[in-house]
C-alpha cells in the first residue's frame, strides 16, 4: 500500500469529521458565481426565458471545459506531470474534429482538407449522418492528441518536469503558429466556421442548445467516471505514487516512464475529446480560440482553484472560473468608464493569474481538498468490519526546495 | 579445440553497439564538430544572419544567465522570466518618454514628472546610434526597478513557498500566474499597440568581409559583453559571487558552512533582475515593444539555458549566442519559413534533451 499525503490542514481520516467553514467554501462561491450570472442576465433581459437560454448555453462550455481541467487533472493533480501546454491538445482535437466533420471544401474563401462529413454517411438507419461522423471525429481528435502526446513524452518525460513544461509551451505555440501559417490546412487566420453540430437537423431551432447541453453534460459524466475509476484503481495508486515519491515508486518496481507516458497520453486524449466537443459547440474555430491564456491558464487556474489531485474538484473549479469569465463578460455590456472598458479584458487576465498565486499561498488545496485515500476496496473492507481503517501514518510531503532533482 | 570460441556479434547486437557509440560519439565531440562545422559554414555562406543572430543571441544570453542562476540555486524553471524581461523593457519607455497608455491604449499620457528624455542633451544622439544618454539612464533606471521588482516576488510568493516546504513545481506553477499578472499589467499600462524607443533612423556601418551591421546593434554587442564580464567578475572574483556558486552547488553544504543563503537569494534575484533589464532594453532597441512577445521569448531563453547546461553561467551566454545565430541563420537561409522563427529554439530544445540533457557545459541532467 502506497502511503498517501495531504496537506497538513485536513484531519486525518479516522479522526472524528470536525466542522471546518471551508467545507462551505466550495458551495458558496457555486452559488455566488451562479447568483451573479443568473442575476446579470436577468437584469438585462428582463426575461426567465432568456435567461435560460444564456445559462444552459453557460453550463454547456463550462462543462467542456471541465473535461479539459478533468484531463489536465489526470495529468498534474494526480501525476505531477507539468503540461504548460493544454491549448495544443485542445487546438488539434477541435481542428481534427473540425476536419473530419465539415463538408469538403467548395468554397473560394476556405481551403483545408479533410471535410469527410458526409462521406461518412456510411450506416443506413437512425439518420446515421447526425452521429455517427461526430463519434468518428471524436475517435480521431482522441488518436491525434494522444498520439502527439506520445511523441512528445519520449524526449521529455525521463528528465526534469520543468523540461516538459517548456517542450510543451514550445509545442502549443507551434502548433498554433502552424494553423495560422499553413492556409491549406486549416484556413489560416480566418480559421474554420460552419462546423456540424450532432443531432442539429432532428432538433432544430433554438431548442438545440439543451441537446448540446445535455450532451455536453453526459460526456463530462462519462469521462468524469472513467476517471473515478482509473484513479481509485491500483493503476491510480501508482500515479499518485509517482507524484508524492517517485523514487520510492521505482523502488517497488514499477516503470516510472511507462506510468508517465499512459498518464500523460490518457489526459492527451481526453484533451483533445474536449477539444473536439468545443469545436461542436462552438461552430467555429480560429487560432486565435487556442491562445496560451485561454487553452492553458484558464484550464490551469480552474484546477489549481478546484483543488487539484481531485476531480470533483477539477469541476468546481472549471464552473467557478469559468462563471467569473462570464461575469467580466457581462459587465462589459453595461456603460463602463473608458479607461476600465478598454482595460477589462486585461484585468480579468490579471485576476486569474493572481487566483493561481493566491490559491498557491492560502490554500494550496483548493476549493474542495482532496480526499486521503488509499482505494475503495480497502474502505470497503474497513467499512465492513466496522472499524476505522488505520490511517497510514503521514509520509513526508514533497520536502524541502531541493529535492526535485533526482 | 579447447580454446573457446568467441561468439560472432548478431546483427542486432551489432546494430546495439553501434547506435551506442555513435550515441557517445554524438553527445561528446561529435555535438562540438557539429556546432563548430555549422558556424564556420554559417560565417562563410549568411553573414548576415550570422550577425543579426550575434545580436539576438546577445539579448537571450543575458535572459538565460538569469534562469540558469535561479535553476542552479533555487532549483525551479522561472517561467515569469520572459515577462519580466518584456516589463523592463516597458519600464525603460517609461523612464524615457514618462508615459503610459491613457484612456485608449492608442494615446499616450505623461504620469512621470521628469524622464529621462527631459534631460538635457539627453536626446541627442551619441556618436551614430539611434539614442541619446536618455536611454542608457532609462536602462539603469529599469534594470534598478527590475530587481527590485524581483526582489519583492521572491519575498512576497517564493520565500513563503519555499519556507512552507512546497515542491519545486509549485513554486514553476506560481511563477506562471506571475507571468499572466505580468503580461496583463503591461497590457494594462502599455495598452497592446507596439512602443517604440526611439523613431530615428538607424544608421549602418560597413565592416571588412562584407558584413553590414547596424551601429545600434554594435552597441547591444559592447553593452552583452560589459555584463558579461561583469558577471565573470561578480561569479569568480567576489566573495558574494563564490558564494553564490558554493549555494548553487551544495545549498546544505553552503549553509552549514555559515553562508547565509537567503541573502544569496536576494542578490541572485537582483543579478538576474539586472541582466533581464539589460537584455530587456536591448530586445526593445532591436525590435519593438508588445507586451505578447514575453511569454514567447520563455522559449529561446529556456533553450538557451538547458542548450549550455542547466545551472552553468556561461553555458547560458553560449547557449543564447548559439539559438540567437541558429535562429537567424535557419530563417536567413530560407529552411525555415520567418512565421516559424521561434520553433528553432524548441527544435534546438527537444534536440539537446534526447541527445544530451545535460547541455554543453552541464555537469549533471
Amino acid at each position: 500500500m502506497t502511503a498517501q499525503t495531504t496537506p497538513a490542514s485536513n484531519p486525518p481520516e479516522n479522526a472524528p469529521a470536525r466542522w471546518q467553514w471551508r467545507t462551505l467554501l466550495a458551495p458558496i462561491s457555486v452559488l455566488l458565481v451562479t447568483g451573479v450570472i443568473l442575476g446579470i442576465t436577468y437584469e438585462q433581459s428582463g426575461d426567465v426565458a432568456a435567461v435560460a437560454r444564456f445559462y444552459a448555453a453557460f453550463v454547456t462550455v463550462a462543462a467542456i471545459l471541465a473535461i479539459l481541467a478533468l484531463a489536465l487533472n489526470i495529468q498534474w493533480g494526480y501525476t505531477g506531470l507539468f503540461n504548460f501546454g493544454v491549448a495544443g491538445f485542445f487546438l488539434v482535437g477541435a481542428y481534427t474534429a473540425a476536419l473530419v466533420t465539415k463538408d469538403p471544401d467548395n468554397d473560394q474563401y476556405a481551403d483545408y482538407v479533410g471535410g469527410f462529413g458526409p462521406d461518412l454517411d456510411i450506416l443506413p438507419f437512425l439518420s446515421s449522418d447526425q452521429w455517427f461522423p461526430f463519434l468518428v471525429a471524436l475517435a480521431a481528435a482522441g488518436a491525434v492528441s494522444g498520439g502527439l502526446a506520445f511523441l512528445l513524452s519520449i524526449p521529455t518525460l525521463r528528465l526534469r518536469d520543468d523540461y516538459l513544461a517548456i517542450t510543451t509551451i514550445g509545442i502549443a505555440e507551434l502548433l498554433r503558429r502552424i494553423a495560422i501559417e499553413e492556409q491549406w490546412l486549416g484556413n489560416g487566420t480566418r480559421g474554420l466556421g460552419g462546423i456540424p453540430r450532432p443531432l442539429e437537423d432532428l432538433v432544430g431551432g433554438s431548442d438545440y442548445r439543451y441537446v448540446l447541453l445535455v450532451i455536453a453534460v453526459i460526456s463530462l459524466a462519462l469521462v468524469y467516471v472513467l476517471l473515478e475509476r482509473g484513479v481509485r484503481s491500483p493503476w491510480g495508486r501508482v500515479l499518485r505514487s509517482l507524484r508524492e515519491d517517485e523514487l520510492a515508486t521505482q523502488a517497488s518496481g514499477k516503470s516510472v516512464q511507462s506510468f508517465k507516458t499512459q498518464s500523460f497520453v490518457l489526459g492527451a486524449v481526453i484533451m483533445g475529446l474536449g477539444g473536439a466537443t468545443y469545436a461542436f459547440q462552438s461552430r467555429a474555430i480560429s487560432p486565435e480560440t487556442f491562445t496560451h491564456f485561454f487553452g492553458t491558464f484558464l484550464i490551469w487556474t480552474m484546477v489549481m482553484v478546484g483543488g487539484s489531485g481531485n476531480n470533483n474538484g477539477a469541476i468546481v473549479g472549471a464552473y467557478v472560473v469559468w462563471g467569473f469569465w462570464q461575469s467580466t463578460l457581462l459587465i462589459q455590456s453595461y456603460d463602463l468608464p473608458d479607461l476600465l472598458a478598454t482595460r477589462i479584458s486585461f484585468i480579468r487576465d490579471m485576476a486569474l493569474g493572481a487566483l493561481i498565486v493566491i490559491v498557491l499561498l492560502l490554500m494550496p488545496a483548493g476549493l474542495v481538498p482532496e480526499k486521503r485515500g488509499v482505494s475503495i476496496w480497502a474502505e470497503r473492507a474497513a467499512r465492513r468490519s466496522g472499524q476505522a481503517q488505520r490511517a497510514p501514518p503521514p509520509a513526508s510531503s514533497a520536502g524541502g526546495g531541493g529535492d526535485g532533482v533526482s | 579445440m579447447a580454446t573457446v570460441q568467441a561468439q560472432p556479434l548478431t546483427r542486432a547486437e551489432q546494430f546495439r553497439d553501434y547506435r551506442r557509440a555513435a550515441g557517445v560519439w554524438m553527445a561528446g565531440p561529435g555535438l562540438w564538430v557539429i556546432i563548430g562545422a555549422f558556424l564556420v559554414w554559417a560565417m562563410i555562406a549568411e553573414r548576415d544572419g550570422v550577425v543579426t543572430g550575434v545580436v539576438i543571441g546577445a539579448v537571450f544570453a543575458l535572459g538565460a544567465v538569469g534562469i540558469t542562476l535561479i535553476f542552479a540555486i533555487l532549483k525551479f524553471g522561472h517561467f515569469a522570466h520572459g515577462d519580466t524581461m518584456m516589463l523592463s523593457a516597458y519600464l525603460g519607455f517609461m523612464f524615457l518618454t514618462g508615459t503610459i497608455a491613457g484612456e485608449q491604449q492608442s494615446d499616450l499620457v505623461t504620469i512621470l514628472p521628469v524622464s529621462t528624455s527631459d534631460l538635457p542633451g539627453a536626446t541627442t544622439d551619441i556618436w551614430n546610434f539611434s539614442f541619446g544618454y536618455g536611454l542608457l539612464a532609462a536602462m539603469g533606471l529599469s534594470a534598478i526597478a527590475t530587481a527590485l521588482f524581483l526582489v519583492i516576488l521572491n519575498h512576497l510568493v517564493y520565500a513563503p513557498l519555499l519556507r512552507r516546504g512546497s515542491s519545486v513545481v509549485t513554486l514553476s506553477i506560481a511563477s506562471l500566474g506571475l507571468a499572466l499578472m505580468i503580461r496583463s499589467a503591461m497590457l494594462m499600462l502599455w495598452g497592446s499597440d507596439p512602443r517604440f524607443y526611439s523613431p530615428g533612423i538607424r544608421q549602418a556601418v560597413d565592416l571588412p568581409f562584407g558584413v553590414r551591421v547596424l551601429y545600434d546593434q554594435l552597441f547591444i554587442l559592447a553593452i552583452a559583453f560589459v555584463m558579461a564580464a561583469f558577471l565573470y567578475f561578480f561569479l569568480y572574483r567576489t566573495r558574494l559571487g563564490k558564494a553564490m556558486r558554493a549555494t548553487s552547488d551544495n545549498a546544505d553544504l553552503a549553509r552549514v558552512s555559515g553562508i547565509d543563503t537567503e541573502r544569496i537569494v536576494r542578490w541572485m534575484w537582483i543579478v538576474a533582475g539586472v541582466l533581464v533589464a539589460v537584455a530587456g532594453v536591448m530586445l526593445g532597441l532591436q525590435a519593438q515593444l508588445k507586451p505578447e512577445l514575453g511569454f514567447i521569448i520563455l522559449l529561446p531563453l529556456f533553450a538557451a539555458a538547458v542548450l549550455g547546461g542547466v545551472g552553468s553561467p556561461h553555458g547560458a551566454l553560449v547557449g543564447g549566442l548559439l539559438i540567437g545565430i541558429i535562429q537567424e541563420v535557419a530563417v536567413t537561409s530560407g529552411i525555415i519559413e520567418p512565421g516559424y522563427k521561434f520553433s528553432v529554439a524548441l527544435i534546438v530544445l527537444i534536440l539537446v534533451l534526447l541527445v544530451r540533457p545535460r547541455g554543453l557545459f552541464g555537469e549533471r541532467a
